[in-house]
């Protein structure tokens, strides 16, 4: 679509006004974009320095100008009172498990959504959509006391286990992008003699891989970056996660800001990182569901 | 085609599984916990709706739903009408917009916790880098943010305008969607770039927009990492007290599982009336039902 309009857009002779108003649109751009970038640059900066520096100063330093510690990286994952590379293990873990957890259940929803009949079918995919939409982050005092009725309190498995139950965005995000693959495939298969499960397993789930990747990127930005979640379930300082430990080391006073400030970038870098590499297929996936809905 | 049954169930099982442990019980845990005294202290009673008639009186209450709708009036024209500006911007031919796409997304896939560490230092009034810039203006007593009752909610609120490049991507997507020959053929018929925003861009963008307006409303009840990390300990009686803070106090530090269990309801209830006027409102948002059949 966007090449179609470039197309048409070059054709057309010159017009000054449009030429004036492109220049206009690109100097706003650059602007938009230094409003976006020069806090991060700020905030390398800060995580630059040294101790003995005061860490902010007026006029304020967008870039790094004299100090490059790089070692505060080394230092604060490996401080004593918040051991951020540990919360970065732990986090990886809890990702591990909410990984195998949603491909599992959401991927076998999806399939019994866009290729099985079933009654109640349409009912239970408008109870989907719902499920999507409801915040359901209220239901955080009852979910505690099951999972601490069950002595799950203190452990990964609250945080965990529900992933194997499913996840309303990722049943409809797998349902959506299953729907475009051609039935054909299914059928020839149904007249090889393969059940569900078989078509499933061996005609799908290979077809779906892109769709799996974006729900991957989303699960781990979920777990990455989840607050409440550990905040509620986990008691011991060593199975904290990045974002319980980030936010505990701003509430306390009197904080070494150049280590929070690296701890905070060794936060913000493997989503952004992630971004990176995958854009394409990632903006795809969030621009189904924003035109779907 | 025949039915699927049993074996659909199989594969709706895990989803469905989980749709009644982790949502269905709760809410029904909750709603019967709602209507007790329950409190760490001492043995549960019944109460019937005394939790519900005291949240009239309870000043902690009462701040925590003003800061909350006044967060969302707030956020919620601002988010929208930028991030349709921005995607504006963004979706004009000109070369390296890939480049300047990535950049503005950038922020949104950052969590809320980082975000928040980051904006609390450039919050902060003395040394912070926003108040050095508009001292650098002429604004000789800018406000005090965080630390001031009328400044915190817009602090936060610029937080969001910061991460706005996600409401962007979804609107460049749906931007993208509309036929070029509409344009084409609006042009022939002498409409100037007014009239095409009004009679094409805006009606054809309407299912992004309500998809916008939907989310972003819900999303702004659900504000909980940035506050828990700006207000700090202030947040649990200042002006930074959103609902679910509120809510999460009530519940895991005041110990007040009844209480808390009522604001539940009440949050569940809300959130729950204004998606469905919201559905009944739109004719659009039935779209993927119709294409089922």
């Amino acid at each position: 679509m966007e090449t179609t309009i470039v197309a048409s857009r070059r054709r057309r002779r010159i017009r000054w006004p449009l030429v004036a108003g492109r220049g206009a649109t690109v100097a706003l751009l650059i602007l938009l974009s230094i409003v976006v970038l020069l806090p991060v640059g700020w905030m390398l900066t800060v995580a630059l320095k040294p101790d003995r520096v005061p860490v902010f100063t007026i006029p304020a330093e967008w870039f790094p100008t004299k100090f490059f510690a790089f070692d505060n990286f080394i230092r604060t994952m490996t401080l004593p009172d918040r051991p951020f590379g540990l919360y970065m293990l732990n986090t990886l873990t809890i990702f591990a498990g909410n990984l195998v957890g949603t491909l599992f259940s959401c991927s076998v929803a999806g399939y019994a959504f866009a290729r099985m009949r079933f009654r109640q079918r349409d009912r239970l995919f408008k109870i989907l959509i719902l499920t999507m939409l409801i915040p359901w982050q209220a239901l955080m005092v009852p979910q505690f006391l099951i999972f601490h009725t069950i002595g799950w309190y203190g452990s990964y498995l609250p945080l965990i286990v529900p992933s194997f139950f499913g996840n309303a965005f990722f049943v409809f995000l797998i349902r959506q992008y299953m729907r475009t693959i051609p039935r054909e495939l299914d059928e020839a298969a149904r007249i090889d003699g393969a059940g569900h499960l078989a078509i499933f397993w061996w005609v799908i789930l290979p077809l779906i891989k892109p769709v799996l990747a974006v729900c991957a990127v989303f699960v781990f930005l979920g777990s990455w970056n989840d607050l409440l979640g550990p905040l509620i379930y986990l008691e011991r300082n060593s199975q904290f996660t990045v974002a319980l430990g980030l936010a505990n080391a701003v509430t306390l006073r009197g904080t070494d800001w150049n280590l929070v400030m690296a701890a905070n970038l060794l936060m913000m870098a493997p989503p952004v990182i992630i971004y990176f590499v995958l854009q394409r297929r990632l903006i795809g996936g969030i621009a189904s569901v924003g035109l779907k809905g | 085609m025949s039915s699927d049954e049993p074996a659909a169930w199989l594969f709706v099982g895990p989803w469905l599984g989980g749709l009644v442990l982790f949502i269905g019980l709760p809410v029904v845990v909750m709603a019967a916990i709602s209507l007790t005294d329950w409190s760490l202290a001492s043995t549960p009673h019944f109460v019937g709706l005394e939790n519900y008639t005291s949240m009239v009186t309870d000043r902690k209450f009462l701040q925590s739903v003003g800061v909350t709708v006044r967060y969302a009036v707030l956020s919620l024209p601002i988010l929208l009408v930028l991030g349709l500006a921005l995607s504006l911007l963004l979706n004009r031919p000109i070369r390296g917009i890939g480049l300047f796409r990535t950049i503005m997304f950038v922020p949104s896939v950052i969590s809320g916790v980082a975000v928040a560490v980051l904006w609390f230092q450039i919050l902060n009034p003395e040394f912070g880098i926003l108040n050095q810039l508009l001292r650098a203006i002429g604004i000789e007593n800018p406000p005090r943010w965080l630390t001031s009752p009328d400044w915190a909610v817009p602090a936060v609120v610029l937080t969001s305008i910061w991460t706005v490049g996600g409401a962007a991507i979804i609107y460049l997507a749906g931007l993208q969607n509309i036929p070029a020959q509409l344009y084409e053929a609006a042009e022939i018929d002498g409409a100037g770039p007014r009239q095409k925003f009004r009679h094409i861009t805006l009606p054809m963008l309407s299912p992004t927009l309500y998809f916008l307006f939907i989310t972003t409303l819900i999303g702004s009840f659900q504000v909980f990492d940035v506050a828990f990390v700006l207000g700090g300990s202030r947040g649990s009686s200042g002006s930074l007290l959103f609902y679910l803070l509120n809510l999460w106090n009530e519940g895991f530090r005041s110990g007040r599982i009844g209480y808390a269990s009522a604001l539940g309801v009440v949050f569940v209830a809300v959130a729950a009336v204004i998606i469905l006027v919201a559905m009944r409102a739109s004719e659009r948002f039935i779209y993927y039902e119709a294409e089922d059949k």
